[in-house]
């Protein structure tokens, strides 16, 4: 017996921007890409941002697929490629807020120096990053996250790479704002969304995901309900802490929170002052365009 | 003399938020079941059209309406709202189209 209610289905926050025509969606049972969509579907409507003015990019994979499935204007590049297609976009239109949304092989792998670049240049780019560990979409392969003795279909006996520590690369390169979390966190992902929403530069949030289909069995962590419970308990709040120390092995500790959070002019900041400066009066007529709002 | 709400008044106010249940879109990962503060969601005994148990209320009065399940669920089929006495606000009161 539940309690006699009239709200509609479509009230659900997240249906706002959502292609619901397209569900159910092809992610697997306790798989953590749709639980993010839900965290990004809150801090949109809690920041009032005009939706018009809002685009997702995405590359390859099953994360590359949350852009189609939302409601915005959205875009599902090639493989590793999101971010140079979204650095386009971002600089031909700085009124768009705009917000690259995909895997960690399509970033991290293919797109690695895509990442640093947009990183270096602090681009205003919300890059949001599922990482699984895997490449999820081709079958369970290892990729530039997966742990040292980790088992996937390219690793049987064991991953024996160093995996990236993402948030650590992403400081390096020049990042102005690091935070990771689990999807176990959604309250934590929501707001930490909406700071990135507000921020100006780089920002770079990593999503610590269940792959229970291609992961999580391979590696005994049993299915999507057994990984969150694993990524809750493994979980430790370390705000502010360096990022070199956040590297994440398998089965252990996994530091959570904001790592990051400076001030640094972003790339259209100084292309505006560099360009206003040298070319004068030839360049005051296009920098009202080129301002963000 | 701090003056006493009747009795009924009482009772309505109990029932302070509950969930609204999309069964077809549930692919039961049991996220929303876990992780409800309250513990007030279970497995249905039924089978929804893909095969899977989806959650249902155990105790509609224990429910905050904290949208925990909403943010939770990966297949977009149940959130949490609050009630004011008893009832949804009026904004999202509409014909349900459950499924
Ligand atoms: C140029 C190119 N190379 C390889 C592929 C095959 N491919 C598709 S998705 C993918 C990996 C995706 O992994 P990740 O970004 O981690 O996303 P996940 O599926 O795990 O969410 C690969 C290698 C491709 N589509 N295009
Ligand atoms: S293969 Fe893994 S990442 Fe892809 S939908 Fe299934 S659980 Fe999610
Ligand atoms: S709204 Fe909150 S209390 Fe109600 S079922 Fe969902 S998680 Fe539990
Ligand atoms: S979280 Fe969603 S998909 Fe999972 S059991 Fe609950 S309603 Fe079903």
């Amino acid at each position: 017996m539940s309690a006699p209610v009239e709200a509609p289905l479509a009230a659900n926050p997240v249906e706002a921007v959502l292609r619901s025509f397209r569900m159910p969606h092809i992610w697997c049972p306790g798989c953590g890409i749709g639980t993010t969509v839900n965290c990004f579907a809150r801090a949109l409507e809690q920041s009032k941002l005009n939706l018009d003015k809002v685009v997702v990019v995405s590359g390859i994979g099953c994360s590359g697929r949350v852009a189609g499935y939302l409601d915005l204007d959205s875009f599902h590049t090639t493989h590793g490629r999101a971010i140079p297609f979204a650095t386009g976009m971002k600089i031909a239109n700085p009124k768009l807020t705009v917000v690259v949304y995909s895997g960690d092989g399509d970033l991290v792998g293919i797109g690695g120096n895509h990442f640093i670049h947009a990183a270096r240049r602090n681009l205003d780019l919300k890059v949001i990053c599922i990482n699984n560990f895997t490449y999820g979409m081709t079958g369970g392969q290892m990729g530039p996250t997966t742990p040292v003795s980790a088992l996937s279909s390219t690793t049987p006996f064991g991953c024996f790479e160093p995996g990236f520590n993402l948030p650590h690369l992403a400081e390096s390169a020049g990042a102005v704002y690091v935070a990771r979390w689990t999807t176990y966190h959604v309250r934590q992902l929501a707001h930490t969304m909406g700071e990135m929403l507000r921020k100006n530069g780089f920002s770079f949030l990593e999503i610590i995901s269940p792959c229970p289909t291609l992961y999580g069995q391979r590696n005994r962590l049993g299915d999507g309900l057994a990984m969150m419970k694993h990524f809750k308990q493994q979980s430790v709040l370390r705000h502010g802490a360096p990022t070199k120390e956040v590297g994440i092995e398998l089965q252990g500790p996994i530091a959570v929170g904001k790592f990051v959070d400076i001030e640094r002019p972003s790339f259209l900041d100084v292309m505006n002052e560099q360009l206003g400066r040298t070319l004068e009066a030839e360049y005051a007529g296009c920098v009202k365009d080129h301002v963000p709002d | 003399m701090p003056e006493e709400a009747p009795p009924e008044a009482k009772k309505t106010k109990k029932v302070r938020g509950t969930v609204v249940i999309n069964l077809a879109r549930c692919k039961g990962c049991g996220f929303c079941i876990a992780f409800c503060p309250p513990q007030v969601l279970e497995f249905a005994e039924d089978y929804n059209p893909q095969g899977y148990h989806p959650p249902r209320l155990t105790d509609p009065d224990g429910c905050t309406g904290c949208d925990l399940c909403g943010l939770y669920c990966p297949d977009f089929a149940i959130y949490g709202i609050m009630l004011k006495n008893g009832a949804p606000p009026s904004a999202a009161r509409e014909k349900s189209d459950e499924s």
